[in-house]
């Protein structure tokens, strides 16, 4: 079946706005959220979170480094602080509980860039256009971390879009947040997903940690797809789901397992029949037509 | 990636009006282990602290402070450093006047007001070393015939390069400008050694008996030595 330009459209007729983009808009919320704990305090005094997504303080209680970030500082030959060791724990931590690039999908401030992109592809009807293999991102992370230990500097954060970009709204610094115009541009034009799913070794990384995390993405009621193909057409990893959705014919279970999935929701938000649930990893089940009815109803009145 | 390679060394070449925070490693291994999260900025009080915008000269998204808009305030508890979770500003520093953020230098000689004979004084004032990373050495106005010239000197291993002498220098362009050290200072080779120092080390002569050999003069008219 030909993918859908307009994914979520049956789901938003049965179940309604809101309810048809609910993790999108926790999504948004959330990515506004954490902006704003960092803004709060240059533009009205009151600080909550100090530094960036590289490393901060929250509340000056709560330290919070980026992993990928200390093991480019001890491939450079430096020995962090402290409170910088810890700072990482805690973030390898929550992204092994809340799903590895969760990072992506909930945190990052160049997802809302690159969904963007993304949406006008599907608006502007533009075909797929460069599809490299989906491991170049290991290939790049791979790259910059021999590139670092060679040099014994921290070359990815030169260029890193990410953190410049964070840098750029909380400092000002306005000329390093080019990046992220070009990435926009480059997934507009160049390649679908082409930057979030193909490139990014902040993403690849994350990947790699959400290969054990927690919470998954179950197509726990597959037995109701309807093969719309609306999940494979909203979803920025659709190479994730087939193995789950499709799983009865391979005897393989519904848990989205792949480190690739980013937890964002949208197939949960653009199936029509609610296919998809967030459970943990380790949950096999598969839901019964009957429960999903009951279930269906609820969202119908709760939506 | 080796592109990026001799992106990150050109990176590392520093521009010299651009001085790190007290604290803060070698060059090379600044930029080696400063992972730009801007606490050190968020935690200057004095906020003089900037992030490096892409192709402003020090690396991208590191910390520096230029002299002559914003001088390090010399706090004493050192908050940037207490602030640095990634060990680029060294934690080893708890003097702060024991900082090494480079060195005054007095560059401007024709235009320095003390010396051309005025009284100016304002960099020697406004030291918080006063006496002690700037002296005003005393000599006489050629000039005038009959005043004095006070000098400013900087003295390097007092200096703590904060900055303060050059953004109060009244001239339009300051005359006194702090250098990283690497610019202001020589350096020199590992071996030499100035034999009163040496000799001073050994208590005594390093290479004894020494023959004194009587000093040849210019032969006088007349003969003789």
């Amino acid at each position: 079946m030909k993918l859908s330009f307009t994914p979520g459209k049956r789901a938003f007729e049965m179940h309604g706005l809101w309810f048809a983009n609910r993790y999108l808009i926790a999504r948004r919320l959330t990515q506004a959220f954490f902006m704003a704990l960092f803004l709060t305090g240059p533009w009205f005094g009151l600080w909550i979170a100090k530094g960036t997504l590289a490393s901060s303080w929250t509340l000056d209680f709560l330290p919070l480094t980026d992993p990928l970030i200390l093991i480019q500082e001890l491939l450079a030959g430096t020995w962090p602080e402290m409170v910088a060791i810890v700072g990482g724990l805690i973030v390898t931590l929550s992204y092994l509980l809340l799903g590895g690039r969760a990072y992506c999908a909930w945190v990052c401030p160049i997802n809302p860039i690159t969904d963007l992109a993304a949406m006008m592809r599907r608006k502007l009807a533009i075909k797929k256009g460069w599809t490299p293999k989906r491991n170049l991102r290991l290939y790049v992370l791979a790259g910059i971390l021999i590139t670092t230990l060679i040099s014994g500097s921290l070359v990815w954060e030169l260029i890193n879009p990410i953190t410049s970009l964070h840098r750029a709204i909380l400092f000002g610094t306005i000329t390093g947040a080019m990046a992220s115009l070009a990435i926009f541009f480059f997934d507009l034009f160049t390649a679908q997903h082409g930057w979030c799913g193909h490139l990014c070794p902040v993403g690849a990384f994350y990947g790699l940690l959400g290969e054990g995390s927690m919470i998954r993405v179950s197509a726990v009621a597959r037995d109701r797809c309807d093969d719309c193909m609306d999940c494979f057409a909203i979803c920025p990893e659709p190479q994730v789901i087939a193995p789950a959705l499709r799983g009865e014919r391979t005897g393989t279970g519904p848990l989205i397992l792949s480190g690739d999935c980013i937890n964002c929701g949208r197939c949960l938000d653009v199936c029509s029949e609610n296919v998809f649930r967030f459970t943990h990893r380790f949950d096999q089940r598969l839901q019964s037509t009957s429960d999903i009815d009951a279930a269906g109803q609820l969202c119908q009145k709760g939506g | 990636m080796f592109a990026l390679s001799v992106f990150s060394r050109q990176s590392a070449a520093l521009p010299n009006t651009a001085l790190r925070p007290p604290g803060a490693l070698a060059e090379a291994d600044f930029v080696s282990a400063c992972i730009r999260c801007g606490l050190c900025v968020r935690d200057c009080p004095y906020e003089i602290l900037a992030l490096a915008d892409l192709g402003e000269g020090p690396a991208h998204g590191t910390p520096f402070f230029v002299a002559r808009t914003g001088p390090c305030e010399l706090c004493d508890d050192i908050p940037c450093v207490a602030a640095c979770p990634s060990g680029a500003l060294d934690r080893a520093l708890t003097d702060i006047t024991q900082s090494k953020m480079g060195v005054a230098v007095l560059l401007g000689r024709e235009s320095c007001l003390n010396l051309q004979g005025l009284r100016c004084d304002v960099c020697y004032r406004v030291c918080p070393l006063i006496n002690e990373a700037i002296t005003l050495d005393r000599r006489h106005n050629e000039r005038t015939g009959k005043h004095a010239i006070l000098e400013p000197i900087v003295h390097v291993d007092k200096c703590t390069g904060c900055g303060i002498c050059e953004k109060a220098c009244v001239l339009e362009e300051a005359a006194i400008k702090v250098l990283p050290t690497r610019l202001a200072g020589g350096t020199h080779d590992a071996h030499y050694q100035f034999g009163w120092e040496a000799k001073q080390e050994a208590g005594g002569e390093l290479v004894p008996g020494l023959i004194d050999l009587p000093d040849r003069g210019p032969a006088l008219p007349g003969g003789g030595s």
